[in-house]
Order: structure tokens, then C-alpha cells, then sequence
């Protein structure tokens, strides 16, 4: 029952290796990859020695010219984030984001199952890097093997003098304290991680300030990454800045862990390299996904998480390149990729994922609150038949109260439609309303016509006057 | 059934001296009772409170908001079984649907004998391994009709006790740092100055 349908790979379900470079997922293929015994005898702790034996300022120069970008979603890079902290105020924290729920993502719960001490040594470096006296490890609630696992390594860590005091008898000492969640999706927002890391109910805080790296934990200057990105550092402490930046475009460099998920032949979690592949490398390549199941033809994929407006074939060609998949009227987001094919239901696939963000809305913005159980509401009915066309047009209505303006999509053209860049305005806090509406209106956007056919069947009923 | 017993005082004061500010140990020591109770008890919100300095209405506030806590007691077996796109894309309703037949509740109900609760839940972070649920945390993957029945099967028989605990514990495993390593949490407000190894120079 715990099956690993890949076959190849038992100890890491999903993941399929390949002939690529690799910097997060170099340890999976052994059975004992989240053991310290396996992690020194493969290179571990050496990127943590290397930074140590250089000034902090020259670690956090390293970091910036390898321009590590943020794996979380915004993809905002992780050297010049650091560097937002303001001069002279003491402490500084960093939060490490394992929250990962986002729909469609699955790739840091690999890695803290996998490989525990990467990620705990990529923490230690940026504590390093960046001046941060003591690390908050936050881990999604419903992820119990992940728990064990880092639990287990930090033990293993502290144990043998690379976590807490005077770190490999160094003036360096920091803790690394392992928190967990208890399950809300808003909670990966870093505002709201921080909320509830102080034991508080996890609702984002107002902007501005906009950066936690001025006032997060405790009022305190307080760096959020993400597992990915912190994952990355050991390698790049051990091999530089130049060795990172051959791989990938120069303003997309290294590699990313991508999920994709539904319609595919292999479904699986790819480390991929960041900049050149694209969506149909990844969707058709022999090494990732080998096509859409059956041979179907592909109807439409989510590019990046739940939250990203839909790409078609016509964006089959857009590479793993944030500005281009902005420019195409969408966002790479969290590395998700959801694949759709000829025999999807679309108005029922928009609906599971608008009901994920009006379920998780916390509740603090109106817009939100109200806007994303109304588009759920109003989107069930249609998916149910009882829908009518002015409930089409009050879908896109209600989106406006919580996004004004064009909201952005991808080009179509067989329907004619140009594309409108990503992102957006918003008059919410955060991105969970725009995100209950970014499906519906995608969906709405590109496969009206299924919509309609829904609606019309309704409309035939004859309008009857009370009387005559 | 109620307050805190001794061992898991001790467990929670740990837990505590982790954080500069007490009130940040609230999730983890109401983690700790839904381990201790199966749920979350209004004693043992009260004892939290008491321990962080919070009243048992805000810990109340603070819990209430996650979807992990249980303020009744729940099935022996929690099934969330994943609901999300991706899961749907690959039948999660149709299993659902199996699953609710099979135990003969809806979602949400608990079977009269009290081992099993059903519950729709969103993306659990296995999406390539759809459609995916969880028992008490645990994952089963690519999850059939037949495997589903097997699943209800072996929890029927008691097949899976050492896998699987009991609902309330989540990880098996827990951190615990040694004294003589710790660096120590400090309040905030009593922190003036950096931290000493920015000071221009290599720490090895
Ligand atoms: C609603 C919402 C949910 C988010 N969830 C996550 C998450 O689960 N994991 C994550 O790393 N970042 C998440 N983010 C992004 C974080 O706010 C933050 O940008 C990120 O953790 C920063 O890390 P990075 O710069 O290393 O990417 C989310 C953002 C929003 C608005
Ligand atoms: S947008 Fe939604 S989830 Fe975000 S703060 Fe507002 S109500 Fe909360
Ligand atoms: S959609 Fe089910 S695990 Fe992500």
C-alpha cells in the first residue's frame, strides 16, 4: 500500500532522479540519506566548515552573487532578502518556512524527510551569513515522518557539536529549535508564520512594514526562508558562486524542485534546471513526465501551485524563468505543476481549488472572507446545474471586489485572448483571495464555453408569470 | 483526563525554555495534551495558560484556529483523506465516496465503536502521489477502493499499532537539547549586543 509507483526510487516517494546536476536531492538514493553517519560520508557539514573558515560578510557576499532565489513562491533572492535587516538591532532571528501546503506542492517535505541535515546545515550557514542568534524551525503540523526525521538529525546534531554552543569550537553558536504547526494553510504566509510562532492565532499581519527583516518575531529583525532555499546553501558554501551560477540562466540560476502532478504518464518530483527547462520538457521529456496519460490531449496545467493563473499549450514553450512566466500571465510560484487533460471537468477541477482558499481564508479580510465563500458558493451551483448566465458574470464580479482591474492570464490563440502579465492588485491583506479567484477565473477565461453549456440548460426552463 | 500530569509538566517547561517569549511553546504544549487525552480538554487549556501566561480563553483563541486540535474526543484513527486538485484529478471523490460506504459514515462521523474518524482534508503535500490520505499523519499513497478496505482492515485487527500511534501523537520522535550545548533563550529586550562572530574575522 505504501507503494512507490515509480519503482525505481523506494526511498523517496515520488522523486525520480536523472542525468542532471544535482544540489537538494544529491543524497536520495540512499535508503540511509537522512542518517548523520550518510551525510559526512557524502560531503556533509563540509559547506558549513568552508563558511566557517571565512568573515561572515564574505559568506553573505557569496550568497548574494549566487543569486539563491527564494523557493517559497515570491522567488525574491535570498542575499539581497538577508540584507533588509537594519544596522545595529539585535537579536535577529531566522524562521525556516516548512509549512509547504500550497495545492500542488510537494518537494520540502522531501527534503526534511530526506535529507534533514542539508537543510539544517543550510540554517546554520545563513545564522552565519547574516547574524541570526537562534533558528526556528517551523514544520507543517500534519507531517509526522518530517517531524521524526528532523527531530532525530537535530539530536544527532547537537550531539556531535554542530548545533548550539561554540560550533566546532568556533566563536559561531546558535540554536536550531524544531516548532510544528497544527494545520492552516494561510500559516506559510511569513507574516502569519511569525503570528504563530509567537502562539498566536496565524493571521497575516498588515503591510507595511512589508519585510519581517525590519519587524518580525517579537518585534525583532527576523529572516523567513523557505526549506528549498535554505537547502541549497551547503553546496554552494562548499562549491561558490560560480559553480552555482553555471548552472542555470543568470537570472535564474542553480536548479528547482518541481512537483507535477495529475494527468501526466510519470507524476513525480524532478530536480530540474532553473532558467532553461520548460513546461514541455517537463511534461514530455523521456527523463520527467513522458506525456499526458493515455495520449489524451492536454487541456490546460496549473504552472505554480494553486494560486497561478492556468498556462495552455500555447506556454508549453515557456522555460522555468520567473519574468517569463510573469510576462505569459502567470507565476512559477512554489515548483507545482498540475496537468490536465482532454477528459477534465473544468469547472469542477476550478472548484476544488477555489474551495481550498475560501476554506482557508482567515477571516481578516473582507474581501477574502466573504468574496471567496461567495465565488464558491456561486461556482457549486453551476457545477451542480442550478447555475444561471448572470452567475458567470457575478463570478467574475465578485473577483473584481477582490482583485480590481485585469486580472492577469495566459494567452490563447485559438480564442483570441492576448495575455495579461502577472501579478496583480489586490485589496486584501494577503494572496489567499486572489488565489480562490485566480481558478475561477482562468477557467472562466479560456473554457467559458463549459460553462455556458452548464448554465443554458437552466435558462430553457420557461419564465412563467405569477399569473396572466 | 484533564490537566497536565507530572512527566508532561516537564516535558512542557522544556519545551518552554526553547523561546525567548513563553507564549510561543502554546502549540507545541496543546500538542502535547492532544497527545495526552486523544483531544484537547478544557483542563488542559486552562493548565497551558497557566504555564506560558495566557488565560484559557486565549489559548482557547489560539487553538480554535487550527484544524489539528479536537475538542471532543475523536476515533482512535483519524482518516484525512486529501480532497485537493490534484487528488481529484485522480478520483479522491470516488474514494471518498468508498470510504464513507465502506465505514458507513459520512465525513466528519465516527464509527460507533469509536475507532475511526473520516475527514476531508486539503493537499497534504503528496500530490504526485494521488489520490493520498492520511492515518493519524501517516501517509498511504495512490490509495485504491482495495487498498482503502485493506487499510480499514488492519486497523480493524489491530495490524498496525506499532505503526501507527494513536490519534493526539503526531511525531514519535521529539528534539531535545542537551544542556551543556544550548545556547540558551534570551528575552529579546535583553540582548544589546550582535552576535559575537561578526567581527570582521574567519570563526575557524
Ligand atoms: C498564502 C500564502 C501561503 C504561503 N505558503 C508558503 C509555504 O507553505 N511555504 C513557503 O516556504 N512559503 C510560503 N509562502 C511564501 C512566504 O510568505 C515567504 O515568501 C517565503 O517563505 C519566503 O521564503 P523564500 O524567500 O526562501 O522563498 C506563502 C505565501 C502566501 C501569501
Ligand atoms: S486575504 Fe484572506 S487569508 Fe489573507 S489576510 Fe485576508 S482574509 Fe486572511
Ligand atoms: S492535492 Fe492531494 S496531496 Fe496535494
Amino acid at each position: 500500500m505504501t507503494s512507490n509507483p515509480g519503482g525505481t526510487w523506494p526511498h523517496a516517494p515520488g522523486y525520480y532522479t536523472g542525468d542532471r546536476p544535482k544540489i537538494v536531492t544529491s543524497r536520495f538514493e540512499y535508503e540511509d540519506s537522512y542518517t548523520l553517519q550518510r551525510y559526512e560520508a557524502t560531503d556533509g557539514y563540509k559547506g558549513l566548515r568552508a563558511a566557517l573558515s571565512k568573515p561572515a560578510a564574505d559568506v553573505h557576499e557569496e550568497v548574494k552573487n549566487a543569486t539563491v532565489l527564494g523557493r517559497g513562491g515570491a522567488g525574491f533572492p535570498a542575499g539581497n532578502k538577508w540584507g533588509l535587516t537594519p544596522q545595529g538591532v539585535w537579536p535577529r532571528y531566522l524562521v525556516v518556512n516548512g509549512d509547504e501546503s500550497e495545492p500542488g506542492t510537494y518537494k520540502d517535505r522531501l527534503l526534511m524527510e530526506r535529507d534533514p541535515h542539508q537543510l539544517i546545515e543550510g540554517c546554520l550557514i545563513a545564522c552565519y551569513a547574516a547574524g541570526l542568534s537562534r533558528c526556528f524551525l517551523y514544520i507543517r503540523g500534519e507531517m509526522a515522518l518530517a517531524q521524526e526525521r528532523v527531530a532525530a538529525a537535530l539530536n544527532e546534531a547537537y550531539a556531535a557539536g554542530y548545533v548550539g554552543k561554540n560550533i566546532l569550537g568556533s566563536k559561531f553558536s546558535v540554536d536550531i529549535v524544531l516548532h510544528w504547526g497544527a494545520g492552516a494553510y494561510v500559516v506559510g504566509e511569513e507574516t502569519a508564520l511569525i503570528e504563530s510562532l509567537e502562539g498566536n492565532r496565524g493571521m497575516p499581519r498588515l503591510k507595511p512594514p512589508y519585510f519581517p527583516a525590519a519587524i518580525g518575531l517579537y518585534g525583532q529583525p527576523t529572516i523567513v526562508n523557505n526549506v528549498e532555499t535554505l537547502a541549497n546553501l551547503p553546496w554552494l558554501a562548499r562549491n561558490g558562486a560560480a559553480a552555482y551560477t553555471a548552472i542555470g540562466t543568470a537570472t535564474s540560476p542553480g536548479t528547482r524542485m518541481v512537483a507535477v502532478s495529475g494527468h501526466v504518464k510519470r507524476p513525480g518530483v524532478y530536480e530540474i534546471i532553473n532558467g532553461l527547462t520548460t513546461f514541455r520538457d517537463l511534461l514530455y521529456g523521456e527523463e520527467f513526465c513522458q506525456g499526458i496519460r493515455n495520449d489524451n490531449e492536454l487541456k490546460a496545467f496549473v504552472p505554480g501551485g494553486g494560486s497561478a493563473p492556468w498556462f495552455t499549450e500555447d506556454q508549453l514553450d515557456v522555460a522555468f524563468e520567473g519574468p517569463q512566466a510573469g510576462a505569459a500571465g502567470s507565476m512559477l510560484g512554489s515548483g507545482a505543476v498540475m496537468v490536465m487533460d482532454s477528459t477534465t471537468d473544468i469547472p469542477r477541477a476550478a472548484l476544488t481549488l477555489t474551495r481550498f482558499y475560501a476554506h482557508e481564508s482567515c477571516g481578516k479580510c473582507t474581501p477574502c472572507r466573504e468574496g471567496g465563500t461567495w465565488l464558491e458558493r456561486i461556482l457549486s451551483r453551476v457545477v451542480d446545474g442550478k447555475g444561471t448566465d448572470a452567475d458567470l458574470d457575478q463570478l467574475l464580479e465578485v473577483g473584481q471586489s477582490i482583485c480590481p482591474g485585469e486580472f492577469p492570464h495566459a494567452s490563447n490563440a485559438k480564442l483570441g485572448i492576448s495575455a495579461v502579465p502577472f501579478p496583480y492588485r489586490m485589496n486584501t491583506i494577503c494572496f489567499v483571495g486572489p488565489s480562490a479567484y485566480a481558478p475561477v477565473h482562468s477557467a472562466l477565461t479560456l473554457f467559458r464555453s463549459e460553462f455556458e453549456a452548464r448554465v443554458t440548460k437552466r435558462n430553457l426552463i420557461p419564465v412563467t408569470a405569477v399569473s396572466q | 483526563m484533564a490537566r497536565l500530569t507530572e512527566e508532561n509538566v516537564r516535558l512542557a517547561r522544556e519545551i518552554i525554555s526553547r523561546y525567548p517569549k513563553p507564549r510561543s511553546a502554546t502549540i507545541p504544549l496543546l500538542h502535547l495534551a492532544q497527545e495526552q487525552d486523544g483531544f484537547v480538554t478544557n483542563e488542559a487549556m486552562e493548565h497551558i495558560g497557566e504555564l506560558v501566561g495566557a488565560t484559557s480563553a486565549e489559548v482557547y483563541g489560539t487553538a480554535s484556529f487550527y484544524e489539528m486540535f479536537k475538542f471532543e474526543p475523536v476515533g482512535k484513527y483519524l482518516i484525512n483523506i486529501c480532497g485537493t486538485m490534484s487528488c481529484a484529478l485522480m478520483g479522491a471523490e470516488e474514494l471518498m465516496h468508498h470510504a464513507e460506504a465502506r465505514l458507513g459514515i459520512h465525513m466528519g462521523g465516527t464509527t460507533p465503536d469509536g475507532l475511526i474518524t473520516l475527514e476531508r482534508a486539503e493537499c497534504q503535500a503528496a500530490c504526485t502521489e494521488a489520490p493520498c490520505l492520511q492515518v493519524n499523519y501517516r501517509y498511504r499513497f495512490r490509495v485504491t477502493a482495495e487498498n482503502f478496505d485493506t487499510l480499514v482492515d488492519q486497523l480493524q485487527s489491530g495490524a498496525l499499532e506499532g505503526e501507527i500511534p494513536a490519534h493526539g501523537t503526531v511525531a514519535a520522535v521529539r528534539q531535545h537539547i542537551p544542556a551543556d550545548k544550548a545556547v540558551g533563550a534570551i528575552a529579546p529586550e535583553d540582548v544589546t549586543e550582535g552576535p559575537a562572530w561578526l567581527d570582521g574575522k574567519a570563526a575557524l
